[in-house]
């Protein structure tokens, strides 16, 4: 026996709304989180994470009473992610009932926040967001770096290296975007994956470009990751989180069904 | 539950609402830890600022309390259950509660399964648990449920009679133990869903004994 690999959905959270839309059969307001985090919860999510987009400072109260809600009601491991920038920020988000934070830009700005994250609320907790883009032209040794603001800004950072550092750091999981494949529905980008999941000894959870079954197969056989994060496939009622557990159960991976 | 002041309690409080539990009180108050009729000792954190912090707040007294009297359930939850051991290798070695005698080790930097396969520090995610002994918790949770678990430290008690139930992570590890009106798990049952829930409601209902 050994850990069950993790699928976990994943809600974009504008002012307490879920965006980019839900399309469960049957569910009353598809913009609720918390009624679609309770839905996910029963479907046998083995995570969730909430990732609050809101850009205005005033709407952040609205995500931390939401994440309260959440919390209430959702009895498996719950990330939250989106505006995390001090400490301060954390405990907020902790004492809400996040189980983890995950740090995106922060991190970039200030790697010490994580270290001192770490050492304050244990690396449990601690999910580095790692967006990346690949540079390298066509035929080239593959090279990916860390880009922000939602893809559009460079920073220059080298993924792997980056990813090594903040496990260093103390982070306890990599949740690895790539921002080439996100809403492609290509399935996700298997080089940098493998590269992350074969350098770091922290979990890695594998984000961006599912569009179907055998893509979430294919980050864990191939890329090697421990977790698996879609948003658009769960949403729109396409599959079940069980219907995917069970097919990667049949690709001979170890599932919680 | 014990409040020592180390991290969110709100996740066991709900869960253990949604099992039926009638009133949660959070607190470090000896007047309502032993007027409560079952009490719970979660943790979260690092093990040096979870025992300084009980230490200070005189939680360890008010649990050789509760722990002594028979027939009052105990429960206590990962770091909770790590500080009720004689001492932890984390933090550079910790003295610990030494009610349940035995050590609290790390997994190791080089963690490997037996075919020699790499395994991840944290121990973080959803592992099979696997019951060591007939105890009420267990009821209506079959053997090899999963549970979730997020730790890098874990414990080895002196008495492998008081193991409740093993995880299996490169060797056989110590998902439970019970002795008495206490229970003590490494995984974190209020986010183990189903079997979790499962195991809340039983200890909701558990009257402190082995049997």
């Amino acid at each position: 026996m050994a850990l069950a690999k993790r699928i976990i959905p994943c809600l974009d959270v504008d002012q307490g709304r879920v965006v980019k839309g839900v399309n469960f059969v049957g569910i009353r307001d598809a913009g609720d989180p918390v009624e679609i985090a309770r839905r996910y919860n029963e479907a046998g999510a083995d995570e969730v994470t909430f990732l609050d987009i809101t850009a205005s400072h005033e709407g952040r109260d609205t995500t931390v009473h939401t994440v309260e809600q959440i919390a209430r009601e959702v009895f498996i491991p719950l990330t939250v992610g989106g505006g995390i920038r001090a400490l301060s920020d954390i405990r907020t988000m902790l004492n809400a009932g996040a189980d983890k934070v995950s740090i995106n830009t922060a991190a970039i700005h200030n790697p010490d926040l994580v270290r001192e994250a770490a050492a304050r609320f244990g690396s449990q907790c601690i999910v580095v967001a790692i967006d990346v883009k690949r540079v390298s032209a066509e035929g080239e040794p593959p090279r990916y770096e860390l880009f922000t603001h939602g893809g559009r800004k460079p920073t220059g950072i080298e993924a792997v290296e980056w990813a090594v550092k903040m496990a260093a750091y103390g982070a306890g999981e990599i949740l690895l975007t790539s921002m080439d494949r996100d809403g492609t529905r290509d399935g996700f980008e298997l080089t940098i994956t493998r590269a992350i999941t074969d350098a770091v000894d922290i979990p890695v959870i594998a984000s961006g470009g599912v569009g179907s079954l055998q893509h979430l197969a294919d980050g864990v056989t191939l890329g090697g990751a421990d977790a698996v994060l879609a948003a658009s496939i769960f949403h729109f009622g396409e599959y079940t989180v069980g219907e995917a557990k069970a097919f990667m159960a049949s690709e001979g991976i170890t599932m919680r069904l | 539950m014990i409040d020592y002041g180390m991290g969110n309690l709100h996740s066991v409080a709900s869960a253990l609402e949604h099992v039926g539990a009638s009133k949660v009180t959070v607190s470090h108050e000896p007047k309502a830890i032993a007027e409560a009729d079952r009490v719970v000792f979660p943790g979260v954190g690092g093990i040096r600022d979870c025992m300084a912090a009980i230490r200070s707040l005189g939680c360890d007294q008010l649990l050789d309390d509760v722990l002594s009297r028979a027939g009052k359930p105990v429960l206590a939850i990962c770091v909770g259950m790590q500080a009720l051991m004689t001492r932890s290798d984390e933090n550079e070695g910790i003295a610990c509660l030494n009610r349940v005698p035995g050590e609290v080790r790390y997994f190791g930097d080089a963690h490997c399964d037996e075919a020699g396969t790499r395994l991840k520090v944290p121990h973080m995610g959803w592992n099979s648990v696997v019951p060591a002994m007939d105890h009420p918790l267990w009821r209506g949770i079959e053997a090899g449920e999963r549970f979730y678990f997020v730790h890098s430290y874990h414990v080895v008690p002196a008495d492998h009679g008081v193991v409740a139930g093993t995880f299996d992570y490169g060797f056989t590890g110590c998902a439970a133990l019970a002795r008495d009106n206490l229970f003590a798990t490494q995984f974190h049952p209020e986010k183990s869903h189903r079997a979790g829930l499962t195991l809340l409601k039983n200890f909701l209902s558990w009257d402190g004994t082995c049997s």
